[in-house]
């Protein structure tokens, strides 16, 4: 209980499914083999943090960012570029950590101050065009980034493949740098997953839903609104940042499709409103569900749309067809906002789908 | 203050004309820094076209979120299905495109724009009905629904169209610049701001000298005493929705023209622009939405050209700068 933050599931078949997330994840390297695997685990801890930071954004203070990928392209950038241009060591390592993380903090602060100058409903517009006017600076400037390749660099001697830790035992598993990088992703994103529940059942998170509910009452009952939501500004940036750093260790690379894109904060609005907003909880859950369709559900349309082709439908090929799948995705989001708006976990906790009690508005 | 007489005229509301300065002087200003008199000229005849182009977007959006309050997130869909729906008239008549007489050009641009017009109008009222009527008066909500809704337009554009990028080439009369003295200006780039004017124009006349456009202009400013009067201002925002959505979707048509492709990441790119512009004019002012998007146009053409590196994030300090000096854009016309 403590662990959680005195914020548990509060439903008997979201603590099982949860545990058997968590559990299929931690064990993802003895249980599934192959590469396939084990990158889909990483991609669904990474985001699993970067989403559950994006809710304390989006589910508790009801702001919506699009700047979020910004952070997240920080923190990526920030480590490949140290990493590349230092060499594999831990010194470039610590280097990538201590400029990224705090130039996200500060961009995160200047933003929010600026659009706390103008009205609130400005935010969603403002962080949309800082973003977007990043990922050109970030495509542009290709001496530092490497414009649209990227950076692709190599990692500490520690955390490569070809490193063996335990050679092959009875059971025949081979711990690898490779497996150590994986765990070194799965228990930073848990620990991050943990401090924000830890954020959002403070006092300081009580405030944050209160200026969610009626921003005028929080500001008359004493609280400094302003002070609160700059600061889950920067909170949610420096973990969206760590998430980065995350994601670009796990990849090797960063670049503008895998850490910048305005897919990814799409891809991210949608596992928060999947999940269920303002719970922490949806935010695993939501990840879960995308990453798997988007890695597992893309061959099923493939499969589906050559089997409309031969069966000669009109127009149904290209809409299966598994570049199109966004398109599903889409219409699920503008469903799941409209029929399920607390999402799976706002469901789990509530199947009535009494709506007084979910936690989202 | 002094009293006034009963039989006194009443005082004129003050203009506001510092914002209208804005423009000018900025124009003024990049003379002697760009030097050559013909350039300059070239480049405000280009930031002009471009600005109106902004504009005839930009504008029922700033309307339709003054009007209801209404978020629309994906506004630039209507962009993309505009210009799509063009190549729809435009490919089959591409010999009489190519034809070199102003006429026969125009009698297949002119249904191109119509019929864009039209199908963009027509999915704003599905739009308006589907996605935000259930989320009305619930910002987040409307966010998320009409970004789902882009992803949605987007995609099945995609999946209509293709992914590839279908070029869209002037017609033949249009290609090419008018050239006086030394100063080059593009036959396209003259249209578009004359149907730009146009649209300005119209849209002032109608909110100014109508009975329809006092309306609209009350409901901006007072949603609920409109109400209160007996109008139903849900019929209203409707047809402004459905009017902006159209425009939209005829500045799709003309800036597929200018840059002489269609593709439907088009929107992505333009919904930036037009947010700032939005942001920068003042939620729900026409005026200041012309002026923003003229100013952002300049901005990107000057400063394109005078400090290339700059124009990446022109657009982010122009808006910085404005918001600064006034923090609710140019105009503030909403009480919001």
């Amino acid at each position: 209980m403590m662990i959680l933050s005195g914020d548990p599931p509060r439903s008997r078949i979201l603590t099982l499914v949860l545990v058997v997330i968590i559990l299929a994840l931690a064990a993802t390297p003895f249980l599934f083999p192959g590469a396939k695997a084990l990158n889909v685990a990483a991609k669904i801890c990474v985001f699993a943090a970067l989403v559950a930071s994006y809710d304390l954004l989006l589910g508790y203070t009801g702001s919506v960012s699009f700047a979020h990928t910004m952070f997240y392209g920080i923190g990526s950038y920030a480590i490949a570029i140290a990493l590349y241009g230092m060499g594999p060591n831990w010194a470039a390592v610590a280097t990538g950590i201590v400029v990224g993380l705090p130039l996200a903090a500060l961009l995160a602060l200047a933003i929010g101050l600026f659009s706390l100058r103008v009205a609130a409903i400005f935010f969603a517009m403002i962080t949309l065009a800082v973003a977007s006017a990043f990922q050109v600076l970030a495509s542009q400037l290709s001496w530092l980034t490497g414009g649209e390749d990227g950076r692709s660099f190599q990692l500490p001697e520690l955390l490569r493949p070809g490193t063996v830790l335990i050679s092959k035992n009875l059971f025949g598993f081979e711990v690898n740098g490779r497996i150590l990088t994986f765990y070194l992703v799965f228990a930073v994103s848990a620990l991050m997953i943990l401090a924000l529940l830890r954020v959002v059942n403070s006092p300081f998170g009580r405030v944050l839903q209160a200026i969610r509910e009626n921003r005028f009452r929080a500001e008359a009952l004493g609280f400094r609104t302003v002070f609160h939501l700059t600061y889950a500004n920067c909170i949610a940036a420096l973990v969206a940042a760590s998430a980065g750093i995350l994601n670009a260790l796990w990849l090797r690379y960063a670049g503008p499709d895998t850490s910048l894109s305005f897919s990814i904060m799409l891809d991210i609005l949608l596992m928060v409103v999947i999940g269920g907003m303002g719970t922490i909880y949806g935010a695993i859950i939501g990840a879960t569900i995308f990453i798997l369709a988007q890695n597992y559900l893309q061959s099923l349309m493939g499969v589906a749309s050559t089997a409309a082709s031969e069966a000669g439908l009109p127009l149904l090929p290209g809409l299966l067809h598994p570049d199109r799948w966004l398109l599903w995705l889409g219409l699920l989001f503008i469903a799941s906002v409209y029929f399920f708006p607390t999402g799976v976990v706002g469901r789990l906790r509530n199947p009535a789908g009494d709506k007084s009690a979910g936690s989202s508005h | 203050m002094t009293d006034l007489a009963a039989t006194d005229p009443l005082p004129k509301p003050k203009r506001d004309i510092a914002p209208i300065l804005l423009p000018v002087a900025l124009a003024l200003v990049t003379i002697p820094l760009i030097g050559s008199p013909s350039t300059w000229l070239t480049l405000t005849a280009a930031s002009l076209a471009m600005g109106m182009m902004i504009f005839i977007m930009a504008s029922g959006l700033t309307l339709v979120f003054g009007l209801m309050d209404v978020l629309n997130f994906g506004h630039g869909a209507f962009i993309a299905v505009g210009a799509y729906v063009a190549t729809l008239v435009l490919a089959p008549f591409a010999a009489s495109m190519q034809a070199d007489s102003l006429w026969m050009n125009l009698a297949v641009l002119a249904p191109a724009a119509l019929l864009s017009m039209a199908v963009s109008g027509a999915l704003g009222l599905v739009v308006e009905r589907v996605l935000i009527l259930p989320v009305y008066g619930q910002h987040l909500k409307q966010i998320l629904m009409t970004t789902g809704g882009l992803i949605v337009a987007e995609q099945t554009l995609y999946a209509l169209w293709g992914p590839q990028i279908i070029p869209m080439p002037l017609p033949a009369s249009l290609r090419g610049s008018f050239i006086l003295g030394d100063v080059a200006i593009a036959k396209y780039r003259v249209l578009a701001m004359l149907i730009g004017l146009a649209v300005f124009i119209a849209i002032q006349l109608v909110l100014n000298r109508t009975k329809l456009g006092l309306l609209i202009r009350a409901g901006v400013e007072n949603r609920e005493m409109v109400e209160a009067l007996g109008y139903r201002i849900r019929r209203l925002f409707l047809g402004v929705f459905m009017t902006g959505s159209a425009l939209a979707g005829l500045g799709g048509v003309m800036w597929a023209l200018y840059r002489e492709q269609v593709h439907a990441s088009m929107s992505d790119d333009l919904t930036v622009l037009i947010f700032i512009v939005v942001i920068i004019g003042g939620l729900g002012s026409i005026g200041g939405c012309f002026i923003g998007a003229i100013l952002v146009a300049m901005v990107a053409n000057y400063g394109g050209f005078l400090v290339p590196k700059l124009a990446l994030v022109s657009n982010i300090l122009l808006m910085v700068a404005i918001l600064m000096w006034r923090p609710r854009g140019l105009y503030a016309v909403t009480s919001r």
